[in-house]
């Protein structure tokens, strides 16, 4: 397959497509509008749909419509869009229904700034919205992996009935890579006869469905969470990914890093091994379920002395670090937010730093 | 064409609208209490009822029912699925 | 002379919660009766509103979806985008429409969805209390305007119909009452025009209702019909405001 030189927000555009995703809702927000201009072109091509909603209020709720009537649907927006479409994905998620949302991250709080950050990891893996639910959150690093995790993310959703993130960043959605769109990564719709609002002509059936979230009696709202509960479970068993980076070796360092930092800390490693320093790093392919193992277990090595979570946020990862290591090893942050990246010699000299301070009490 | 109107006793709340737009003054609300707590509306002077359906129409709970009387089964099957409060 | 009346099909045969002498019953089931009468109920979907019809998918049979607060013409819009085959109405109350969704049944009705909003208005918020509505009358009490609303800190109360109608979208635009069987009779009216619009892919169709909220508003459902025929419809006028003609 040729592989096409696309921007990222485009491209994960087109992802949705050819993952059989022919619904689209979205309302413009920096630095991910070139989503819907690309769909507004697209969408009538492989005749979809396509609406640019008039908030994303409106848009959290056009995108449950469509999921509860059993269709595929996505959304892309940047934080503040995505903070305005938690109540909606909370419904989403009580509801149980699948659904994809796409957050091309920007800096905050509040209106912050348009370059990219990680300051909503926060938001995806704990909350967001209210209630006890969880998204499955997926963070590519480039626009190929941004690609094949919105593939992916339709039948996950499908699989989970529930709503699914991908986290990218304003880097992401803003750079042009060569990119290729694996035909095996589609997957046909599941049947959603037993539950979605599909017409009860079209189920061939005489019960109606109905979709809500709405359970006063407390022993039925606590069996749906229970419910809930075991989806995520589940998750954590099946779906955890990670990739581990230079971790074969006897490495004196752990980073763990994700998205488009990590690819400045690969840099960073491989300029170091360059010198004789051997750094591993982690990093983590799925937020929510966390590689905790992965992390703890690369963490323990004997030669390692030290962790340190990379994060274009105040620290909102090192926290599950921290709980992924039980007290066997320390962990520090390292990060800043704003939109400077840190380059290559930036991560280098605080790693070097972080290991001379251990060499220093020799 | 004979009808027969029933008022279940078991749905109305005895909020009075259908005793309000009746225009043969037939229902009037009982003084006995349903399962539900309710003082439900009842045909006081049945004999008067013309069978118009102004007091379905108003019934907001769609506690009264007019059926034909044809002597088939689905007219008799209907008539004693609801209970009205004299027990009929 | 005489005739027959049973429940509609649409309509399942559940007990309401609805307080005594509620119109929402009326409403619903004049809904059904419209459902019924095109012969729609398999490809139907309602979608439930936060208030007194939160439970709304208890008393229809067929599919039906529960909105957030004054979301429900988002999801309709949704819906009605990816199953254009599908019916799809919006049942929704004042605080649910003319408050929190004010922007979603604007846009929608100015996009010209093609589904039908049954909007109930009682001039007051029922399910959580009693407060005041958009829709309160003027020196209306409510439990948050409790010495009568006040215009001079709170406006006017909001005319849905004339709003809307404003749109240059085509649409059907049309407000009437549940008060007596006189007035219900020409709601059914509307609310079957305003299906047959969608039934033809026509436009965006949106039927208010003057209805009564006897509890809240601290009267016998009697009187409250009464106080809605004096005070509500001499400020919200009856009639069919806009037509896709």
């Amino acid at each position: 397959m040729a592989k096409v030189l696309m921007k990222g927000n485009e491209a994960i555009g087109e992802a949705a497509i050819r993952a059989g995703c022919l619904n689209y809702f979205a309302y413009p927000i920096t630095p991910q509008s070139e989503v819907a201009e690309y769909l507004a072109k697209r969408m009538p091509e492989v005749n979809g749909v396509f609406l640019q909603g008039e908030s994303e209020v409106a848009v959290g709720y056009m995108i449950f419509g469509a999921a509860a009537c059993g269709e595929r649907v996505m959304t892309t927006s940047s934080s503040p869009g995505i903070s305005l479409m938690s109540e909606a994905i909370s419904y989403i998620a009580g509801a149980r229904c699948p659904a994809v949302f796409v957050n091309i991250v920007r800096g905050g709080p509040g209106l912050g700034g348009i370059l990219p950050s990680q300051g909503d990891y926060f938001q995806a893996t704990k909350g967001g919205g209210h209630g006890d639910y969880h998204l499955l959150v997926m963070a590519p690093d480039g626009v190929q992996e941004a690609v094949e995790m919105t593939m992916l993310a339709f039948p996950l959703a499908e699989k989970y009935r529930g709503p699914v993130m991908i986290m990218g960043d304003g880097l992401i959605g803003q750079m042009m890579e060569p990119v290729e769109f694996p035909d095996n990564l589609y997957v046909p719709p599941t049947n959603k006869d037993e539950w979605a609002t599909t017409g009860m002509d079209r189920r061939g059936s005489t019960t109606k469905n109905i979709v809500k979230s709405l359970y006063l009696d407390p022993k039925v709202l606590n069996q749906n969470n229970l419910t809930l509960k075991a989806q995520y479970e589940q998750m954590k068993r099946e779906e955890i990914r990670f990739e581990a980076y230079n971790t074969d070796g006897d490495y004196q360092l752990l980073i763990v890093s994700y998205g488009t930092m990590s690819r400045v800390c690969k840099t960073a490693i491989d300029n170091l091994k360059a010198e004789g320093v051997e750094i591993g790093m982690i990093r983590p392919k799925t937020l929510f379920p966390f590689p905790e193992k992965a992390i703890h277990d690369a963490a323990v090595k004997e030669s390692c002395k030290k962790v340190v979570s990379i994060e274009m946020s105040m620290g909102q990862m090192v926290e599950d670090v921290e709980r992924s290591l039980k007290g066997r090893r320390e962990v520090t942050w390292f990060g800043q937010c704003g939109g400077d990246i840190y380059t290559p010699e930036e991560v280098m000299e605080h790693v070097m730093s972080l290991l001379n301070c251990k060499s220093e009490g020799k | 064409m004979a009808f027969k109107h029933i008022i279940d006793a078991q749905r109305c709340k005895g909020c009075g609208l259908c005793v309000n737009v009746c225009p043969k003054k037939v229902l009037e609300i009982s003084d006995k209490v349903s399962p539900k707590g309710y003082f439900p509306a009842f045909q006081a002077r049945a004999e008067d009822c013309i069978h118009c359906t102004l007091c379905c129409v108003m019934c907001p709970d769609v506690a009264i029912t007019i059926i034909e009387l044809d002597g088939s089964a689905s007219s008799q099957s209907r008539e004693t699925a609801i209970t009205d409060m004299e027990g009929k | 002379m005489g005739k027959t009346f049973s429940r509609p099909e649409a309509l399942s045969d559940a007990h309401t919660h609805y307080c005594p002498g509620c119109t929402h019953g009326i409403a619903h089931r004049l809904v059904a009766e419209v459902i019924d009468e095109l012969g729609i109920r398999g490809r139907t979907v309602g979608i439930a509103p936060v208030g007194c019809a939160v439970m709304a998918y208890n008393y229809f049979s067929c599919d039906f979806q529960e909105a957030a607060h004054g979301r429900a013409p988002a999801m309709a819009t949704g819906m009605k985008r990816v199953r254009p085959d599908l019916m799809v109405f919006t049942y929704q109350g004042d605080g649910d429409l003319a408050s929190i969704g004010m922007g979603e049944i604007v846009h929608a009705a100015n996009r010209g969805e093609k589904f039908t909003t049954i909007f109930i208005n009682n001039a007051i918020y029922g399910m959580t209390g009693g407060q005041m509505a958009p829709t309160t009358m003027p020196g209306q009490r409510a439990t948050t305007a409790p010495t009568g609303r006040n215009v001079e800190e709170t406006g006017m109360p909001i005319r849905m119909c004339e709003l809307l109608s404003s749109l240059a979208t085509p649409g059907y635009i049309a407000r009437q009452a549940l008060l007596s069987p006189k007035y219900i009779n020409k709601a059914k009216k509307a609310i079957l025009k305003a299906f047959e619009y969608q039934v033809a892919h026509r436009c965006f169709s949106f039927v208010e209702l003057i209805s009564t909220c006897p509890t809240n508003w601290g009267m016998t459902p009697l009187n409250a019909l009464k106080w809605a025929e004096d005070t509500l419809i001499p400020y919200y006028p009856l009639g069919e405001f806009k037509k896709p003609e």
